[in-house]
């Protein structure tokens, strides 16, 4: 009897060859996950062939080992506008403003995107203006904006405050959307005027989520920023292409190892500051 | 009884050390010191950041608002896409619609590959599965290196090698995807429990059984959201790799660019905009089910 009906709603506390007998059985979904995966993979590598290195292709993967070893010097530690410390700067530079303009511009997109806030016909446009200026991708904003301002550093500053926008405003949205609204409550009851409920209530909860978000996103700007000059929106970027496409590889290993080291110190710091504070 | 001393004395940050912090007595004789407030100085800080990097990028608010209407008239053709990409002009939509799937095929294949690679490089990157400190630090160094490279000078030195097409921009997104996961996977590993895979040890299983049976139902959900999650960055950035010549859709919007062809770079957005938003929508819904 107790053999055909080994179910778990037993009286007795289960042994452990019942409980093995009853463990979860997930294999049909892993088989399902295997299958889609590896039917994905074999749709996707019809188109993409392999076709061996291109002519020059063994000399290149040895300049770029060449050179990334033996990074020019001269140029690395050269404080002129075409040295590496400059064009750091210039990059490094361009993401401060970019994050910052993007920072507070996307402060009232992200209020009227708040649907706790205004009307849900409100939110849902702001919604859809966020959603569409996020999927133009940051170098096409690049190419567009060149055509206002010239190929500059300028133009990088403006691309990037319009690009940190979408990312941004998603985070600031959740951010604003968990306000804890019970100390708004407290300080109605305390007789707080609307400007210190503001104050008090409202600005505590949301900065320090603010700020970590911006502080995320110049990260993230930074390394952007290193592309944008490919299309001439300024940066290391212009100056890196123009020796990989001239094939001097000493001097791509110096602007590679300035970008390296900076990237890596302001991954730290900014990583840094964010944990002191989400801790308070 | 001897009184007990804490032998580490608390050291005041520095600031608080040249700006010595109000002391305030309470009624009831406590004082408490009230330290000097950060604002000013981090203010200045900014503000001396915000004018280096001004004068560094040449900032001129005036050009936007003497040729902002540039913006304006490039904007208007780009949200009046060229129909003709979506079935009118059989040439135009098989020129779209094969860039487009060579973008999604880009990115899965990318994702996929780079995913499994990321998989044992995080399990020897973390330090609570692996207790050789040299081989943890080897790992995370070059994952720290691999996660600083750009996509697209990726893209481009793999057009370089390999020649221009798909398969130098599958090689970037592989490289991209390697670093972003691994990284986030051994953070997430280093904090699973690990009551199940001591147990495990302590019955005779090896360190790949026990990983594989008490440590792989632990991490798999995250895993896989983390692939979804990647697969989403990837088709975005598979987007532009044709720019360098790495195959997709990037090579159409380079070329639209260059003729000033804003009507058909419309129809070009349109369709990623499409295809990002249905993906990106799909991978939320199977995240949400995963945890």
């Amino acid at each position: 009897m107790a053999k055909e009906k080994k179910t778990l709603s037993t009286n007795h506390p289960l042994t452990i060859e019942e409980a093995y007998a009853s463990r979860p059985r997930l294999w049909w979904i892993y088989t399902l996950i295997i299958l889609i995966v590896a039917a994905l993979l074999g749709w996707s590598g019809t188109s993409i062939t392999y076709k061996g290195l291109a002519t020059k292709g063994i000399t290149i993967a040895q300049g770029v080992g060449y050179g990334l070893i033996h990074p020019d010097t001269n140029l690395l530690f050269n404080l002129t506008n075409e040295g590496v410390p400059f064009q750091l700067l210039q990059t490094v530079a361009i993401a401060v403003l970019g994050t910052l303009i993007g920072g507070i511009l996307a402060i009232p997109f992200s209020f009227l995107a708040c649907d706790k806030i205004v009307p849900k016909w409100v939110s849902v446009i702001f919604r859809a203006v966020i959603l569409g200026i996020r999927t133009i991708p940051s170098l096409v904003w690049a190419l567009v904006w060149i055509r206002v301002t010239g190929p500059n550093a300028f133009c990088g500053v403006v691309t990037q405050s319009v690009c940190s926008i979408g990312m941004i405003c998603k985070m600031y949205i959740n951010a604003i959307e968990d306000i804890d609204k019970n100390i708004l409550e407290s300080l109605d009851a305390a007789g707080c005027n609307g400007f210190q409920k503001i104050r008090y209530g409202v600005l505590p909860q949301i900065i320090p989520n603010f700020i970590s978000t911006v502080i995320y996103r110049f990260d993230i700007n930074v390394k952007d920023a290193t592309t944008l000059g490919i299309v001439g929106a300024g940066g290391i970027g212009a100056a890196l292409i123009q020796c990989m496409n001239s094939s001097r590889w000493s001097m791509v290993g110096a602007y590679l190892c300035g970008m390296i080291v900076l990237m890596i110190f302001i991954e730290i710091f900014s990583t840094k500051i964010r944990t002191r504070l989400a801790r308070g | 009884m001897k009184k007990k001393t804490s032998d580490t004395a608390y050291r005041e940050p520095l600031f608080d050390r040249i700006f010595k912090p109000r002391t305030i007595t309470l009624p009831n004789g406590h004082t408490v010191k009230k330290p000097v407030s950060r604002v000013p100085l981090i203010t200045v800080i900014v503000i001396a950041v915000i004018l280096v990097s001004a004068k560094v990028t040449e900032f001129d608010f005036g050009i936007i608002l003497k040729r902002g209407y540039q913006l304006g008239y490039i904007l208007g053709r780009i949200f009046h896409p060229d129909w003709s990409y979506f079935g009118a002009d059989p040439a135009n939509t098989s020129k779209l619609f094969s860039a487009l799937l060579d973008t999604i095929k880009m990115s899965v294949l990318g994702s996929v590959i780079g995913a499994t690679l990321a998989l044992p490089i995080a399990v020897l990157s973390s330090t609570n599965i692996n207790k050789n400190g040299i081989v943890v630090w080897f790992f995370r160094i070059l994952l720290m290196v691999v996660r600083t490279l750009p996509t697209l000078i990726i893209a481009k030195f793999a057009a370089l090698i390999f020649g221009l097409g798909t398969f130098a921009g599958t090689v970037a997104i592989v490289v991209f995807t390697f670093g972003v996961v691994a990284k986030m996977m051994y953070e997430s590993i280093e904090t699973i429990d690990m009551g199940a895979f001591e147990a495990s040890e302590s019955f005779g299983a090896n360190k790949f059984q026990a990983f594989w049976n008490a440590c792989m139902p632990q991490i798999l959900p995250t895993y896989l959201s983390y692939c979804l999650y990647s697969l989403e960055m990837n088709i975005r950035a598979a987007a532009i790799l044709g720019y360098v010549g790495a195959g997709g859709l990037g090579i159409l919007i380079n070329e639209f660019i260059g003729w000033r062809d804003y009507e058909s770079l419309g129809a070009v957005l349109l369709a990623l905009f499409v295809v990002v938003f249905i993906i990106e929508n799909t991978s939320q819904y199977l995240r949400k089910k995963l945890s």
